[in-house]
């Protein structure tokens, strides 16, 4: 429940309109608590009408309006909270949501690398529904309860005291009863999920290894062992549903033994003259007020358990610090940088990881030069490239930019100033031409055509139904992997970056069009820096300086021509190449 | 997800009729729960009664001792109310959950069926959301949706019984706010329902930014965009807000407007008394009794439009479950099937053609024969379609042209059971099963006692560290067998195709690396699997490439060549090239390994 208490800043900002809401439920509960009084009242007069032989139509009429007028008041009272306590609510979660989101914006690439995408979506949306629940109804029922309760409470007393205490001899056990099987209940729900997970588990790996299954002929022996689970689940269900189908029973026969109670006593109590049947009648009004309070109580309790269980997972995103971010070593008056990047002595190990993804790199790449970096698959590549936009930061050594430690840049410009093209490209479900323009804020029509020119796009164009406005992903067309990787190209060039990064950025595209893109690319870049990442020799046999890196070390470097006379891994990789696309031409 | 969200109407009469069928083996547990909750709801109506009598007729004659009596019989029949409450509630839950234990159970029946073709297309996740939720969901209407709609028509009947045997005249002037009411809760449904349409959509909205912009966040923050991201979704997320505050408003109305009407109604019922109380037939008891009748109306009539949400969930299940029963992505076995008995494992690809889609051809006339106890090793380069052959020797897939024989009889007149029976199929991806090692082995399969269990394990030789884990064979293995190597997970899957004495076997060999030590083990093992039995593999070590009788070399969908590892390297041709790309670098350490 402490973790409950994180909300309360957020309270702060509607405290008015809480205390106003707070207000309301006052109010409604004080013209309702009036009513059973009232109706009392009119019997009493309908009584003695009956027994005069003398009914007084008029005084009964302004009961009845008076009882229709309270309600009215009530009723406005009651839609005042609603309109302040939900609304508020919702105004809550609306904050808590975006604070989610700007917070998990700050998050770095480890982090989204332990995090399933599956847990954050929940969290943005059940963790925080729950918690608007708290604020909601958690607020407005046990407000309105306690009012209720309270005030039902005194009339009953006020009215006759003795027959009130007798009457509430059964309300207590309410209570207890809801929450003893309250918690009865919660365990065998508990019990009841757990044998849920295993259900939907054993389904997950039969699904799974459903070739295994059907080759070694083993579905009767599956659909038994899923008999078995589905029969377990079954029967934590029905113990579950021995307990729930008490509750009501339970909850009905102990609000009606306050009606019995009241009944005889009351009655007893109207033959020795002690109260009238107004009175009487009144009490059956007020033990009615009474039950929902009572069962509210059991319900709320759920609603604030589940709330703080999810504010506490909450907690732990919003309280977790981004590991890259500006600092006070940060410069905040760069606003550019020019391009130069040197590596020194950089060793990246990842988080649990025994052996380092990358150590003692130590290079320059000055401004205008384009470096290729090679190797094979998990030699560090990627890594490398991680660093230069601090997608990571290095856990040895230094990166500098322009000779400078890439931390006393703002991260605004250094990502800024980055052209970034990664190996799985990633395109929002967007039009063509607002994905090319994404990393933009003023991008013409002109310059996305120029970007696209580049990228070698626009010959797809031809293609899509609405050109530059074609929607892509799920609501629109499904580029194919050489088009995503071009249109990610264009989205880097569009911001006219003083490096580029290309990683792995060019394997889906054939090799002519590969080499139509670099042409390009190299007048673009002329004054710039680019960073070319494959494991394609012709990608790469232009490039300034080409490294190859070998299990996070640097290898080999050189031209193409002195690696290829050094007949290491560069050469090894080259001849391979030759096999493949000699292999592809027969 | 967003078809997860779909929501339908809340009634939809065929799907209604079929779901009921499912009800039909319990239709006497379900007659009975109809029965009792009628009893309940018979009994509930009863109550004001007491509260007339004690008053109309013990308390007006001074009977104490009546009064008493007409509190303990009040009591007797809320004891009996509520015990029947109990049985019914428990009965309808009891027939709830077997009608889904069994909707459930023919589903995964029914996907154990399906063909491979249909997984390939299926997401998994989609699948368990059926098998799982969706079913559930099913049982929040068979719980509480259908007996409890008869449940609370039948309290409103009584209570309008009992009202209008009363007093008819004062029964007409309470009852006369009801056209109040259903316009007031028509108009409140709809306002509402428009309302939630427009609150899904948003959440909707805010689902596909959230997933989207996390799944991207990485571009969102290499382009430094998030500000702009956020500024997005701050409206996306606005939007959601004013949406449920636009529905927070209908209900701020509903519950308050319900109030009223009920106090109109109370009005009616104390002016009306009045007025009519010199015509004799209105008594204090019978005010008193309309009162509580009046309280007593509103919940079920409430209840049942409540109902409505649960049965238009429902049906958006039951429909999306029913689909997936309804899908015959399978082959049938053919009529008058030919009875196989241990084939000698003699098998022939002749002129087979494939394609996953339409005309485009994956395999392209291949035709290939293997004699028995012979091992054939297929190579090719990535997308050659070698993983395709064992598909379609498997059945896993329909060709479209040619015939494949086993033992000379064409496999689609073979049971395919019968057919998949004598193979076992070796995966490069080892799939193991939560339980134990015994189990991984045997696969459940009792036909395969322990000690051919342990043989297995010991010729493939991984009796060795089985032994060694913590209870052996009886070891636990974690969900995909999380605890072990990918060597130890291998060789169990070795022992596993070998305890089936198959006659053919079929590997996929897995291409991770391994130490060098378990390397051996494994190059060890699998000659002793290929020993003695028609072999197909899709060889990745040379080693196993150099033992095969005959190597057959896939190209683009073709067999382009065919022979013996030195034949295929003279002809210079693809099979040099792909040695030189593949396998070269394996010679020196496999030159290390022991030749036998």
């Amino acid at each position: 429940m402490k973790s409950l208490l994180y909300l309360l800043p957020y309270l702060k900002k509607y405290r008015r309109t809480l205390v106003w809401g707070l207000a309301t439920v006052v109010g409604s509960n004080l013209f309702t608590v009036l009513q059973p009084k009232l109706v009392g009242n009119a019997i009493d007069d309908l009584k003695a009408g009956l027994e005069s032989g003398n009914v007084d139509t008029g005084s009964l009429l302004t009961y009845a309006g008076l009882i229709v007028a309270l309600t009215l008041i009530a009723g406005f009272f009651t839609f005042l909270t609603r309109q302040t306590i939900i609304v508020m609510s919702r105004h809550v979660e609306f904050d808590l949501r975006n604070d989610f989101l700007s917070r998990i914006q700050r998050l770095s690439l480890s982090f989204y690398q332990n995090t399933p995408t599956g847990d954050l979506m929940a969290h943005a949306t059940n963790d925080i529904s729950s918690v608007r629940n708290v604020l909601g109804p958690g607020i407005m029922y046990p407000s309105d309860t306690l009012m209720t309760f309270s005030m039902s409470l005194s009339m009953m007393l006020w009215l006759d005291w003795r027959l009130t205490l007798l009457a509430l001899v059964p309300m207590p056990l309410v209570s207890y009863a809801v929450y003893r099987l309250g918690r009865l209940i919660h365990k065998k729900f508990e019990q009841r999920q757990e044998q849920y997970s295993v259900l939907t588990a054993r389904a997950q790996e039969n699904l799974s290894g459903i070739r295994i299954v059907k080759a070694y002929v083993r579905e009767e022996h599956e659909i038994e062992r899923f008999g078995g689970v589905s029969r377990d689940y079954l029967h934590k269900n029905l113990v579950l549903a021995r307990i729930q189908s008490v509750m009501w029973p339970m909850m009905f026969l102990l609000v009606g033994m306050s009606l019995v109670i009241t009944v005889y006593f009351g009655g007893m109590r109207v033959l020795q003259g002690q109260i009238t049947i107004g009175t009487l009648t009144a009490f059956f009004g007020y033990l009615m007020l009474l039950i929902w309070p009572m069962i509210a109580f059991g319900w709320v309790t759920n609603i604030l358990q589940q709330g703080a269980a999810s504010m506490a997972r909450l907690i732990k995103i919003l309280n977790t610090e981004p590991d890259i971010s500006d600092g006070p070593s940060t410069d905040p008056t760069l606003t550019d940088i020019s391009g130069e990047i040197e590596f020194r002595n950089v060793t990246f190990t990842h988080k649990n990881a025994s052996a380092p993804a990358l150590s003692g790199v130590t290079l320059k790449v000055d401004r205008g030069m384009t470096l290729a970096v090679v190797g094979y698959t998990g030699s560090g590549k990627s890594t490398f490239a991680n660093l230069i936009p601090r997608l990571y930061d290095a856990t040895g050594g230094t990166v500098l930019i322009d000779g400078r430690d890439i931390r006393t840049i703002p991260l605004d410009t250094l990502r800024g100033s980055i052209g970034y093209v990664q190996q799985e490209t990633f395109l929002f479900s967007d039009t063509l031409g607002e994905n090319i323009s994404y990393g933009t804020d003023d991008g013409t029509k002109e310059h996305i055509r120029e970007a696209a020119e580049i990228s070698q796009i626009t010959r797809d164009i031809g293609d899509f139904p609405a050109g530059f406005g074609t929607m892509l992903g799920e609501r629109g067309i499904t580029l194919s992997g050489g088009q995503k990787q071009r249109t990610s190209i264009a989205r880097a060039v569009m911001r006219n970056p003083k490096i580029l990064i290309l990683d792995d950025a060019l394997s889906a595209v054939d090799t002519y069009t590969e080499e139509e893109i670099l042409r390009r690319l190299r007048t673009v870049m002329r004054d710039r820096t680019s960073i070319i990442i494959s494991h394609r020799i012709s990608t790469v046999k232009d490039a300034d300086l080409i490294i190859v890196l070998d299990a996070g070390k640097i290898a080999e470097r050189g031209t193409h021509e002195e690696l290829i006379a050094r007949c290491g891994i560069y050469a090894d990789l080259h001849e391979k190449q030759l096999l493949e696309e000699e292999l592809d031409s027969l | 997800m967003q078809e997860e969200e779909i929501l339908g109407k809340a009634y939809d009469g065929k799907l209604m009729k079929r779901i009921i069928r499912y009800l039909k083996p319990y239709r006497w547990y379900v007659a009975l729960g109809i029965f009792l909750s009628i009893l309940v709801s018979a009994l509930e109506a009863v109550r004001p009664w007491f509260t007339k009598h004690a008053v109309d007729v013990d308390i007006a004659s001074h009977d104490p001792d009546g009064l008493l009596g007409t509190a303990l019989l009040f009591f007797a029949v809320l004891v009996v109310r509520g015990l029947i409450q109990y049985g019914s509630a428990y009965l309808t839950q009891w027939v709830g959950q077997h009608t889904i234990f069994d909707l459930r159970m023919q589903l995964f029946t029914h996907l154990q069926k399906l063909g491979i073709r249909f997984f390939d297309r299926n997401p998994i996740g989609r699948l368990i959301t059926r098998v799982t939720n969706d079913i559930e969901v099913l049982n929040d209407m068979f719980s509480s949706g259908i007996v409890m709609v008869f449940s609370d028509v039948f309290t409103i009947i009584g209570i309008l019984y009992f009202m209008l045997t009363m007093n008819w005249k004062l029964a007409l002037a309470s009852l006369s706010v009801l056209p109040l009411l259903f316009y007031g809760t028509f108009l409140f449904r709809k306002k509402a329902r428009e309302a939630y349409r427009e609150v899904r959509v948003q959440i909707a909205r805010i689902n596909t930014f959230m997933q989207e912009h996390i799944t991207g966040m990485l571009v969102d923050q290499i382009f430094n965009r998030e500000r702009k991201s956020y500024q997005k979704f701050t409206s996306i997320n606005a939007g959601h807000r004013d949406a449920n505050i636009r529905s927070i408003f209908y209900y701020s109305l509903f519950y308050p407007g319900v109030e009223l009407i009920g106090a109109i109604a109370v009005g009616l019922i104390i002016w009306y008394a009045g007025v009519d109380a010199m015509g004799g037939s209105i008594t204090v008891g019978t005010v008193m009794a309309f009162l509580q009748f009046n309280e007593m109306f509103w919940r079920p009539i409430r209840d049942l439009s409540e109902k409505y949400n649960i049965m238009q969930t429902a049906m958006a299940s039951s429909e999306r479950v029913f689909t997936l029963l309804d899908n015959r992505t399978f082959t049938e076995d053919p009529v008058g099937a030919v009875s196989v008995g241990v084939p000698t494992g003699d098998i022939e690809f002749r002129d087979i053609w494939f394609a996953y889609n339409k005309e485009d051809w994956v395999l392209k006339n291949v035709s290939f024969t293997i004699r028995p106890g012979k091992t054939v090793a297929i190579v090719g380069h990535t997308g050659a379609g070698k993983t395709t052959i064992i598909n379609l020797l498997m059945r896993f897939y329909e060709f479209q042209k040619g015939s494949i024989l086993v033992d000379g009889t064409d496999i689609r007149r073979m049971r395919q059971k019968d057919l998949r029976r004598h193979i076992a199929l070796v995966l490069q991806d080892v799939f193991l099963f939560s339980g134990d090692i015994r189990s991984n082995i045997s696969l459940g399969n009792d036909a395969i006692p322990d000690d051919r269990i342990r043989a297995a394990a010991r010729v493939v030789g991984a009796h060795r560290f089985i032994e060694a884990l913590p209870g052996g064979y009886d070891a636990v293995v974690k969900e995909r067998g999380a605890t072990l190597s990918v060597g130890q997970k291998q060789l169990i899957s070795f022992a596993r195709a070998l305890a089936l004495s198959p006659r053919i076997l079929i590997l996929d060999e897995a291409t991770s690396s391994v130490d060098t030590e378990t390397e051996l083990l494994i190059q060890k093992a699998i000659l002793k699997l290929l020993h003695g039995r028609t072999s197909i593999v899709i060889a990745h070590r040379l080693s196993t490439i150099q033992r095969a009788d005959k190597i057959i070399v896939m190209h683009k969908g073709e067999i382009r060549e065919m022979g013996s590892h030195q034949e295929l390297l003279e002809m210079k041709g693809i099979y040099h090239k792909l040695y030189r790309l593949q396998y070269k670098n394996q010679a020196e350490p496999a030159a290390l390994g022991p030749s036998a």
